[in-house]
Formats: C-alpha cells, sequence, structure tokens
C-alpha cells in the first residue's frame, strides 16, 4: 500500500501512570476524511497530540509527509492574553510567512480579503474559525489534523464550517483527520471512522461501523439516536 | 566608584552628557520593546520580582565596587534559572514565584547592607557610570533588539498556542529561554538607571501605553520602543536640570505618556 500517508502502530500514552491510551493501531490513506469519535475523555484530542509528538508516548507513529498543520481546540487558544494583532500579523507568525498569499486564503474559507487588518476580537466566532482554517491551509499542507473544529459555534454554523472544510478538501486535496463530537459528520463525510475509548472500539467505514451495536457499545444508551434521526 | 572615570555632575561634559542620554535612550528603548511582549505573556510582574532580585547583587557592587549590572546579573541568572525550570516542569503561574523572589531579596539587601547603598540600588544613579558600562549597554541593547525583533513571531505564536508554535516547529523551550536571558539582559541595565525597585515600570508602562493606541503587532512593539525611549531621554535630561535622581523622573515622565495614551485613545 504505497499511499498510506501515517501509519500508528501500537501506540500508548501514560500521564501520571494512568493509561490515557492503549494498543492504537491504524493507518490513514491520502485523501482519506478520517474521523475520531468516542466519549468524553476516550482520549481522542491526546491522540491527535500524540500523533504530533506534542505529548509523550510509546509505539510506532509514522508519517510520509512533513506537511501536516494542525487546528486545536477553539478554547485553547488564547485569544486575551495577546498583543493588538490583526489577522496579518496572525499569519505573519507562520514558520514560512507569504504576505501575498493572505487575501487568497482568506478568500478560499470565504471571509472577505479586508479582514486581514482586523483584530481577534474584532472577529465573530464563525469568523475567527474560518480565519483558523485559513491559518491552518498557509503553506499548503497535505494533511489537516482538526481538533473538534466547529465546537464553539452554533449548529448552523458547524453545518458550513464542515461544509467548507469538505470544499477545501475537495479541492486541494487534503487529507483530513478530525476529532469531532458531531456523529452527523461522520455520516455525511467520513471516509473512515475511528471509535475509541482510550482503545480502538471499531474502526472502517461509517455505514459498516457504525452500527447501532457499536454505538450502543461507545456510547451507551441514547446517544446515538440523536444523530441517526438525521 | 572610580571618580575619574564616572560621569559626575561636577565634571560632566556635553560628550558625556549625550553618551549618558544615548544609553538612557537604548536602555528605556529595549526596555519598551521587550516589554510590549511581557505584557502580553503576562510577565511583566516577572520584570518587577526579577528587577526586586538584582537588589542583594547591585547593593554588594556598590559595596565592594565592581559593575552594579553585573552584580544584578549574578543574582538574575539564578532567579532566571529557577523561573525556566519552574515553567518547564510545573503549571504554576509564573506570578506564584513573584511574591517569594521579591520579598527575599529586598528583605536580604536591607539586613545585610549600608542604607546608602540599599537606599541607591532601589532607585539607581545614573551620574555615576563609568564609560565602559556605556558602550556595553549600548551595544546589548542593540543586540538584543535584532534578537528578540527575530523571535517575535515565535514568542508571540507560543503565547496564543504552545501547540501550534510547536506543529510549526518551533523549538518552543530554546526561544523561552533566550527570551528570558533577553529580560534578565534588560533588568540587568534597566536596573542601572532606575533602580531594583522601579524597573518593572520601564517593561510595563510604554507597553501599556502603546496597547491604548495601537492598532498592530509592528505599531504596538515600535511605539512601546519609542514611548520607552523618550521617558529615559526625557527623565535623565530632567535630573541633570533639577538635579533629582533620575529613577523616578523618568517613570513620571513615563507615566505621563500613558495618561497621553488614555486621552488619545
Amino acid at each position: 500500500m504505497t499511499n498510506i500517508i501515517l501509519d500508528v502502530k501500537n501506540l500508548n500514552v501514560q500521564f501520571n501512570h494512568e493509561t490515557i491510551l492503549k494498543n492504537i493501531n491504524f493507518s490513514v490513506h491520502k485523501g482519506d476524511i478520517f474521523v475520531l469519535v468516542g466519549p468524553n475523555g476516550a482520549g481522542k484530542s491526546t491522540l491527535l497530540r500524540a500523533l504530533l509528538n506534542l505529548v509523550e508516548y510509546s509505539g510506532v507513529v509514522k508519517w510520509s509527509t512533513q506537511n501536516v498543520s494542525y487546528l486545536p481546540p477553539h478554547e485553547t487558544l488564547n485569544q486575551k492574553e495577546i498583543p493588538p494583532l490583526t489577522v496579518q500579523d496572525f499569519f505573519l507568525c507562520k514558520k514560512k510567512p507569504n504576505k501575498k498569499e493572505i487575501p487568497s486564503l482568506l478568500e478560499s474559507v470565504g471571509l472577505e480579503t479586508n479582514i486581514q487588518t482586523k483584530q481577534f476580537s474584532e472577529l465573530s466566532t464563525g469568523q475567527f474559525q474560518r480565519m483558523l482554517i485559513a491559518w491552518a491551509l498557509a503553506n499548503k499542507p497535505s494533511v489537516l489534523l482538526l481538533d473538534d473544529p466547529a465546537t464553539a459555534i452554533d449548529t448552523k454554523g458547524q453545518k458550513i464550517i464542515y461544509e467548507l472544510l469538505h470544499k477545501l478538501w475537495k479541492e486541494q486535496k487534503l487529507t483530513l483527520i478530525i476529532v469531532t463530537h458531531n456523529l452527523e459528520i461522520v455520516w455525511q463525510y467520513a471516509t473512515h471512522v475511528l471509535c475509541m475509548n482510550k482503545t480502538i472500539m471499531c474502526q472502517g467505514k461509517p455505514q459498516t461501523t457504525l452500527t447501532p451495536e457499536n454505538l450502543k457499545k461507545l456510547y451507551g444508551w441514547g446517544a446515538m439516536y440523536e444523530h441517526k434521526h438525521h | 566608584m572610580d571618580g575619574e572615570q564616572c560621569m559626575n555632575t561636577n565634571t560632566i561634559n556635553i560628550f558625556q552628557f549625550i553618551l549618558v542620554l544615548l544609553m538612557g535612550g537604548s536602555i528605556g528603548g529595549i526596555a519598551g520593546y521587550i516589554g510590549s511582549l511581557m505584557l502580553t505573556k503576562r510577565m511583566s510582574l516577572m520584570g518587577g520580582a526579577l528587577g526586586h532580585l538584582t537588589l542583594p547583587g547591585m547593593a554588594l557592587g556598590l559595596l565592594y565596587g565592581f559593575d552594579v549590572s553585573l552584580g544584578a546579573l549574578i543574582f538574575l541568572s539564578f532567579g532566571v534559572l529557577i523561573i525556566w525550570l519552574l515553567e518547564q516542569r510545573t503549571q504554576l503561574p509564573l506570578e506564584a514565584l513573584t511574591a517569594v523572589v521579591f520579598a527575599s531579596s529586598v528583605a536580604i539587601a536591607f539586613l545585610f547592607l549600608p542604607q546608602k547603598e540599599a537606599y541607591t540600588a532601589l532607585i539607581g544613579d545614573i551620574k555615576h557610570i563609568p564609560l565602559l558600562a556605556i558602550i556595553i549597554s549600548i551595544v546589548t541593547s542593540s543586540i538584543i533588539f535584532f534578537v528578540i525583533k527575530k523571535l517575535i513571531p515565535q514568542l508571540v505564536l507560543t503565547s496564543i498556542s504552545p501547540a501550534l508554535a510547536t506543529v510549526e516547529h518551533y523549538n518552543v523551550r530554546y526561544v523561552t529561554l533566550i527570551y528570558l536571558i533577553c529580560i534578565a539582559l534588560v533588568v540587568a541595565m534597566g536596573v542601572r538607571i532606575v533602580g531594583g525597585l522601579m524597573t518593572v515600570a520601564l517593561v510595563s508602562i510604554p507597553a501599556s501605553s502603546s496597547y491604548n493606541i495601537s492598532r498592530n503587532l509592528s505599531q504596538y512593539s515600535y511605539v512601546s520602543l519609542i514611548f520607552g525611549a523618550l521617558s529615559c531621554i526625557i527623565g535623565i535630561a530632567l535630573s541633570f536640570f533639577v538635579d533629582l535622581p533620575a529613577g523616578p523622573l523618568i517613570i513620571i515622565t513615563s507615566a505621563l505618556f500613558f495618561i497621553y495614551s488614555l486621552w488619545h485613545n
């Protein structure tokens, strides 16, 4: 299989002798929309962080690309105790800044180019999230990891963000690895789903993987029906 | 201090006066510049703690006739090392250390040192500075300026999200260490002109004033630099004419700029 972009073997993470992730094995293929689902505290975010070498782990994480970008959860970004920072300043904080590229990046996520001169505090939550996606897409990454990219936005806004991601995925031939709580997204967009709760419970194509039995195992009663009605 | 090599009010000539102003301008400027980052990383209080930490070192320098900034640096290195280690290994807010560090330093300075030296260490002394120290201060300030200018994107991104900075392949630990060393050097130079008690003002007031009137990052850093430089130049110049200590005059000038920035805002 030559188009494997990420191969994870026997990944384990421990914090203070507590097992957070146990024996995680999976592969991501080029062009996948790979979605991680699981209950709160299942270790989804930790898994993303391990893939990016942001937490200590044991096992093998093998990327076949260097060009990986990441969008952390909205609430972990410090937006208050920062300088008077404009959108343009933020883009120029990239390791390889390209000022000329900024307007087209902003346009690609449906933002007006004049937003460049606005400060963080002047953006709405939806605008901020789009801007972050544009930021993550600078320098043309081949893989984008997103940790709950629409968590701070209302349902309608969430739909728009995921539609946008899907459009960008198509246009830029991206590989997406997404952590989400929104099962609807999995049904609609995922090419591969991985259900986890500290360890992998099930994985595969959504249609064959997200069976009522598997969802029950993963979430217990209730959670699945709410999403399946859509 | 060696009277012949030092700036002295009685013997000062115009050349020396300009040199002292230049030194003040460069130290004030670089303090404003690095202070703009400290304000945003909630490090201003740390500037205060570091300023106080220098007191025993400065007073020892005054007592035994070695350079005050050198004495300050010895004590600062120790402080920076502690802060860096704690930042790496604990989740403690840096402010938590502040009270312990600065109170202990002030206590040591007052307990073991003659009152005259302790007083000078507290509020600084612009009129007794060796020529070599002036030149070293100007050169060091310039070097720090270029180092920080290069590190600003990395420091800003780290303050927004250390994870993002790491994924961008920035070496967060290394950058933080360089940043702290630069802060220590700026504080060691700052205590020379305003004393250990008021160094915190050199790094925090110009940045606060600039924050009030700036729209973007580069404007913010440079306006802070200019406010810092002007406050020191004006304060020092005044001190020669009215024969009052430069430190308090610098801080008051800086505070006036702050009031101006509020009004302008």
